[in-house]
């Protein structure tokens, strides 16, 4: 085998854009003036907006921050607005809009639109980080199946059965051996097979991948139901009663204000999750692996020139891709609930496969778009119990039109690996 | 380059025959290794496998299976005693039961099955459409939903004269249907946006919607605590076609629409176009031909079909708007498309194949108590081996030819 050389593919996916466009400056300007109106001016002047920073557990107790509602939402929108301003000076610079740049303004939109929401009511901080981060650790670990599976060239429905997977194999296994690290061990068998079957059908046989997808998504669905009302129902205590991963408190980090007990008292699976996007994060783009990977999804004919098996390479990403969709469902069971119920994982897998096209097909990225999903979702019930103005409904919704505006190429076009689905048939 | 595919029509004409080989010698050997043996023997594979489920989850089953090695026969005979028990109450859920003492009674299952197929072929005819022209419809499910909100607004929050009222609530659900698959088009079109995602993404904001709809003063059933909508008046309602049944006027109106379809793909310049665009987009434009204007037309269309199954859901079945009126058809409509090699007569058959699946499912619960969720697993597993007949080749050590491209072609994800 040959050592592959760094000219044959791309560089990055980032490419710097060339001509103007003015489609980041304008929908900046629209939001920030949304919220100048909505959460500023229109805002409620008179009440607090109460933050609780702690938990009565935490090393330090933080006394809740109040701030005024009106003021400082409005003091939050201008920041915006000035953003969009800045942004607009960029662009007709003929300078790109740098992501640090979208970042803060998302992350004061976000606050304005808190201040105004919890207007007179009182939420911890704390609290919602941490609901965000649970609800976000099945969508990290889906994306990162779809990252391994598509930047060598494999589509990916099938997330959200393997998620479904890992969580009824994980729960039956730690209920019959009583062992909850088996059952961990379980859910990545349990993404393997659904893996190996996409693979063997998508590689072996060059069906269409979509329509695998879809149907595996099916199969497990069907098959896990079945399964469920024939013995995990009737006969819980044996088949269904795995119980629930004790939280591992890191000693010094959990005792960071605020963050610590956020990141660092969670379960074993959250740090997997840490390790396993730091690491495919590494090894995708720093390592002689993660270059054969990405020319097999970008370029497969000038990665078989080389030496690289492209078919190989596709099979073993898309197995890995499943044993970490699998694993990540046993959070489902054995990390948040402890026990299986039918259709658990509710859509997560096709969020997380939104995530990871938010994320543009990068680790990192699907990261920040997973906990921006979860962080969606978590506000929604929060705000949900305060009671706000918006219908929670609509906060559902969020990330999935954001996904349709990201594909629709309004916040910035989003490029998928060149060779994604399309299968290599060496001729 | 990702878009180049081959043409799917060559999966109906499998080209000119031996010129010694009669009639007869070619009936049977397309009767032996075509496109029906591939799927007979599918469908044989999948309930096998759907057996061998069956059998290994009952209780009764494992018990014995303990003391499998001292007296196996125990085993088998209950296995046997179990699969045969819930394939027997398949079959009389969904063509004819023998219990019955008069022939309408006991075709009642056989209208069931009508019943559960028409929303089936409905969806799986807006998913095929889409297909020939390139497009997968993932989006089937939001479709179904929102043809079903407006038909069912139509339905119940209108006072109309009878005829109009129904008329214009079937109307109502094919513009919603289409309006929702109209966004993709025009997003495909205009963006290059991938219809996977967006379709997937707007299924999800569909079932948001109805939900949120729902909880509002002119959705909700007066008095009701839970999501429910007021049932639609007698004069919106797609009329019963027997006694005694489900069946409804629904089932008429997609046997028309299969026909439109079929019109449409193989004797209209439209349907011409539409293929030649899911053919090979690029020789199309090069050829005069609009692309956009091609997938604009064909997701409108298709999320019509697709609305049509919620106009059957809404007016004919349940009669009244749920969180779960789409009740996965939208998804299982993909397998009837995909199984009747998205053709529309080819759909029908499968929607028929399926809807009995789903009638006799029901039967099959409530009488031997196997969940009908063993309907999911035999509907998949059947679509994945139509879909890889080299595996049914190797699993039965047959001679079946290869289907041809249609659903072994694919494409990326790249516009």
């Amino acid at each position: 085998m040959s050592t592959a050389t760094a000219t044959a593919v791309e560089p990055a996916p980032e490419t710097t854009v060339l001509r103007r466009s003015w489609k980041a400056p304008i929908w900046f300007a629209v939001f920030a003036a949304v919220a100048v109106i909505f959460f500023g001016i229109l805002g409620e002047w008179g009440d607090t907006s109460t933050f609780g920073l702690s938990t009565s557990s935490d090393a330090w107790e933080i006394e809740p921050v109040g701030v005024a509602s009106g003021p400082v939402g409005l003091a939050l929108s201008l920041l915006c607005a000035a953003i969009a301003v800045y942004a607009f000076v960029l662009v007709g610079r003929d300078r790109p809009v740098p992501i640090y740049l979208t970042a803060l303004y998302g992350v004061a939109f976000v606050l304005a639109f808190l201040v105004w929401a919890v207007a007179g009511e009182q939420v911890s901080l704390t609290n919602l980080l941490q609901g965000s981060l649970a609800l976000s650790v099945p969508l990290v670990f889906g994306a990162m199946s779809g990252v391994l599976c598509e930047r060598a060239g494999v589509i990916n429905i099938a997330i959200e059965g393997q998620l479904l997977a890992g969580a009824f194999l994980s729960a039956v296994v730690a209920s019959l051996t009583g062992n909850l690290y088996a059952g961990l061990l379980a859910a990545v068998v349990a993404g393997l097979l659904v893996g190996f079957v996409l693979a063997v059908f998508t590689i072996t046989y060059v069906v269409n991948q979509i329509i695998v997808g879809v149907v595996i998504n099916v199969l497990v669905l069907g098959a896990t139901n079945f399964l469920y009302s024939q013995l995990l129902a009737p006969e819980g205590a044996t088949w269904n009663s795995p119980g629930r991963l004790s939280r591992i408190e890191l000693p010094i980090l959990s005792d960071i204000p605020v963050i610590g007990p956020v990141l660092f008292d969670q379960t074993i699976i959250v740090y997997l999750m840490y390790v396993a996007v730091a690491l495919i994060h590494v090894a995708l783009f720093h390592s002689r692996w993660g270059l054969r990977v990405r020319a097999v999804g970008e370029h497969p004919k000038a990665a078989d020139t080389l030496g690289i098996q492209v078919n190989r390479t596709r099979f073993r990403n898309v197995l890995l891709g499943g044993m970490v969709a699998g694993f990540g469902g046993s959070f489902f069971t054995l990390g948040n609930v402890g026990s299986f119920s039918q259709e658990m994982s509710a859509g997560q897998g096709f969020i997380a496969l939104a995530a990871m096209i938010f994320g543009r097909w990068s680790p990192l990225g699907a990261l920040g778009a997973a906990l921006l999903f979860g962080f969606a979702n978590n506000l929604q019930s929060v705000l949900g119990i305060i009671g706000t103005p918006i219908p929670s409904e609509f906060m559902l919704m969020l990330p999935y039109i954001l996904t349709i505006f990201a594909v629709a190429g309004l916040v910035g076009r989003v490029r998928a690996p060149a060779a994604d689905g399309v299968p290599y048939v060496k001729s | 380059m990702s878009e180049s595919r081959q043409a799917p029509v060559s999966a109906e004409a499998p080209g000119e025959p031996p010129p010694a080989e009669s009639w007869s010698q070619r009936f049977i050997r397309e009767l032996t290794t075509g496109s029906a043996m591939v799927t007979f023997l599918a469908v044989v594979l999948a309930l096998a496998i759907g057996a061998v489920l069956i059998a290994v989850s009952d209780p009764e089953v494992q018990e014995r299976a303990g003391y499998f090695f001292s007296r196996p026969s125990d085993t088998l005979s209950a296995a046997w005693e179990s699969v045969s028990d819930a394939y027997a109450a398949l079959f009389t859920g969904s063509i004819i039961d023998f219990g019955e003492y008069t022939i309408g009674r006991a075709l009642r299952p056989f209208a069931e099955t009508l019943t559960n197929a028409a929303p089936l072929i409905a969806a799986g005819l807006g998913f095929g459409l889409a297909f020939r022209a390139g497009l997968f419809n993932i989006g089937g499910e939001g479709q179904i939903i929102v043809g079903a909100i407006f038909a069912g607004y139509v339905g119940f929050g209108m006072d109309l004269p009878i005829g109009i009222h129904l008329v214009l609530g079937v109307l109502a659900g094919l513009v919603g249907g289409a309006l929702w698959g109209g966004i993709v088009g025009v997003l495909k079109a205009r963006t290059g946006a991938h219809e996977v995602i967006v379709t997937i993404m707007l299924n999800y904001v569909a079932r948001f919607l109805i939900a949120f709809l729902l909880t509002t003063s002119v959705f909700q059933r007066a008095g009701a605590s839970n999501p429910v909508s007021p049932v639609v008046q007698d004069s919106g309602r797609l009329p019963v076609l027997f006694d005694s049944t489900r069946l409804h006027l629904g089932f008429i109106i997609v046997l028309l629409a299969a026909a439109f379809v079929w019109w449409l793909l193989s004797r209209s310049t439209i349907g011409f176009e539409l293929r030649a665009v899911g053919a090979n987009p690029h020789a199309a434009r090069t050829a005069g031909m609009s692309v956009s204007r091609a997938y604009i037309l064909v997701m409108l269309i298709a999320g019509s079909l697709s609305g049509l199954a919620g106009v059957m859901q809404v007016l004919g079945t349940e009669r009244y708007l749920t969180t779960g009126i789409s009740a996965g058809l939208g998804f299982d409509a993909i397998t009837v498309a995909l199984l009747g090699r998205t053709n529309p007569w080819g759909t029908v058959a499968a929607g028929l194949l399926f809807g009995a699946l789903r009638a006799g499912g029901v039967t099959m619960q409530a009488g031997t108590g196997t969940p009908i969720d063993i309907i999911l697993v035999i509907q998949s597993l059947i679509v994945l081996f139509i879909a890889a007949p080299p595996l049914v080749r190797a699993v039965f050590r047959v001679k079946v030819r290869d289907m041809g491209p249609a659903l072994e072609t694919s494409k990326g994800w790249g516009a």
